[in-house]
């Protein structure tokens, strides 16, 4: 549904898209995760229609998004970073306005319908001026989904929303995701794990990693992390984990709890538990520390990892 | 076509909550109805000393147009600047709306509220009718409206053409206002000094010659239809452009 190949687009002597090239298949939520600046808000309204890339070729629908642009906008529902809103109008006002642009039959009905996708039904008739963020982002998802559109571009569609909010709007956008496309951007690392199939990370304006969220983590961590909790004395707990063959980087807590590493591939936990049993320890909790996509993130968009990219 | 008039009505509801659209519908609609006063009394007088001229609707239109120079750059300063600075101008753009239909449809939408204004002023005329005997010249007071029509078309095209150029409402508007008084008040004089072909040049600007030397006197050239249809086709033009270089950006 789209792709994108070698994707540039300079402003001015700066170069804030480098070749970018990935796809998105129907049926999939692909999460755009960069730091600030990185260029998923370029790339998104490239995609969108709404400027010209410089260089590189990118489709939407099978249409090109410089030569049939209006093909494009007809198929994309596109909510950008900062919402636009007009705050004059009531909630249906601006719905009905949006569905009228894109010749929706009976748009009074759609614009109502799609206020209740999003759970704003009751401020049909408020103006949108008076709507807290949370509603403005979700009046704004609405403009986004009122044509039902193909392909979904979302430029950080849950900031500003209350976690509750959040859990709905997730909601919303997984059950549109299950036919249909999605591209979001997030710098809010659980978010793209728990939302989406799969991962570009962006820095600078190139893609530094695409993978699922899982294969992400597994890729760069290569042993396996493990706390490690006893009721009561803990003493010489460490020296008890270090006897165990495989056991690296063993190390006591502060809190009593111990924490140690072993390889990926052999899996040593059950040898741990028995040896801390049979030294008379009562064993209470032994739970794996997997590596946080936010550490794998920060890991790859930091300047060193770049640099090295570029010499291997 | 259905896009421009999609926005065309957005834009024309969006005057009635806005103060600024009632601002300019006092001025005029207070302006007009005191010098209309004026007008009848003064004829009035004249006609029980005999031999006043027939009074007709001219110069309800000359005032008209006059206070469109100043009114208008406040109606179109922020059709398109304010879309930029909310950011509403980026869901413009990736809707399936063509740059031209944006900007059109601004322009329309401004085109409606004058057009309400001046039936409104359409009063004058029938009352004036009622108070002379043969009843007033019809196709004076047509042309005349016509000239009024074309005069509001002509700038509020250019306001919105220079509205998409800008960011900031307040730099449209004194742009725009400074372009009207140019070419509706000062290209007289340069006309008057340059000799020969660079005069009929500043001639051929002079907007208000294109008005109250002809439409407001019930003469209906083509030259100046196309003058006017010229700077229309000029103002969405720029405005077309405008919007198109901040895709570039």
């Amino acid at each position: 549904m789209i792709q994108v190949e070698g994707l540039i687009k300079d402003y001015g002597a700066r170069r804030a898209l480098h070749s970018i090239s990935f796809d998105a298949n129907q049926g999939e939520i692909v999460g755009f995760l960069g730091p600030n600046g990185a260029g998923k808000t370029t790339t998104m309204r490239i995609l969108t229609g709404y400027m010209p890339p410089t260089d590189g070729k990118a489709t939407v629908a099978g249409y090109d998004v410089v030569d049939e642009s209006l093909e494009v906008r007809r198929r994309v529902g596109y909510l950008p970073e900062t919402v636009p809103l007009y705050n004059d109008m009531t909630a249906l006002e601006y719905l009905k306005f949006m569905a009228d642009l894109r010749r929706i039959p009976q748009s009074e009905d759609r614009a109502y319908e799609t206020l209740e996708q999003v759970n704003l039904q009751d401020r049909a008739n408020s103006y949108i001026g008076n709507f807290s963020k949370g509603m403005r982002q979700r009046v704004g998802l609405a403009q986004a989904l009122i044509h039902r559109p193909e392909v979904l571009i979302l430029d950080e569609p849950t900031i500003g929303l209350d976690p509750a909010q959040v859990v709905e709007i997730r909601n919303v956008i997984k059950e549109i995701g299950k036919d249909r496309t999605v591209l979001l951007s997030t710098h809010i690392l659980s978010e793209a794990q728990n939302m989406c199939d799969r991962v570009l990370i962006i820095n600078k304006g190139s893609i530094v990693a695409e993978d699922t969220p899982e294969n992400l983590q597994s890729r760069l961590v290569g042993s396996q992390r493990v706390v490690l909790r006893v009721r009561g004395d803990s003493d010489g707990l460490s020296e008890t984990i270090k006897k165990v063959k495989g056991t690296r980087n063993v190390e006591a807590k502060q809190d009593d709890s111990v924490e140690f590493e072993f390889s990926s591939g052999q899996d040593i936990r059950p040898q741990v538990a028995k040896a801390i049993i049979q030294a008379g320890y009562e064993l209470i909790e032994m739970r794996p520390i997997g590596m946080s996509l936010e550490e794998i993130f920060l890991e790859l968009t930091s300047d060193n990892n770049t640099s090295e990219k570029k010499t291997s | 076509m259905r896009n421009i008039w999609t926005i065309a009505k957005r834009e024309y509801d969006h005057y009635f909550i806005s103060p600024i659209a009632f601002v300019v519908a006092f001025i005029i609609l207070f302006s007009i109805g005191i010098y209309f006063v004026y007008i009848v009394r003064v004829t009035s007088q004249q006609a029980l000393f005999g031999g006043a001229p027939t009074p007709d609707i001219t110069p309800i239109t000359w005032l008209f147009t006059f206070l469109l120079v100043f009114t208008t750059p406040a109606l179109t300063m922020r059709l398109i600047s304010e879309e930029a600075r909310m950011g509403t101008l980026e869901l413009m753009l990736t809707a399936p709306v063509r740059d031209f239909e944006l900007v059109a449809g601004k322009w329309l939408g401004g085109m409606l509220l004058i057009l309400t204004i001046l039936a409104v002023t359409a009063i004058y005329p029938i009352l004036l009718n009622s108070f002379v005997d043969p009843g007033i010249d019809l196709r004076l007071t047509l042309s005349a409206y016509l000239g009024v029509v074309l005069v509001a078309a002509s700038f509020l095209a250019l306001g919105v053409g220079i509205s998409a150029v800008f960011t900031n409402q307040f730099a449209a508007f004194f742009t725009t206002f400074g372009l009207f008084f140019l070419i509706w008040f000062m290209m007289a004089l340069p006309a008057n000094l340059v000799q020969g072909s660079g005069g009929d040049i500043f001639r051929y600007i002079d907007m208000s010659a294109h008005f109250l030397d002809s439409l407001n006197q019930g003469i209906i050239n083509l030259s100046d239809l196309v003058y006017y249809i010229s700077l229309i086709a000029l103002g969405l033009f720029t405005g077309t452009v405008a919007v198109e270089m901040r895709r570039w950006r």
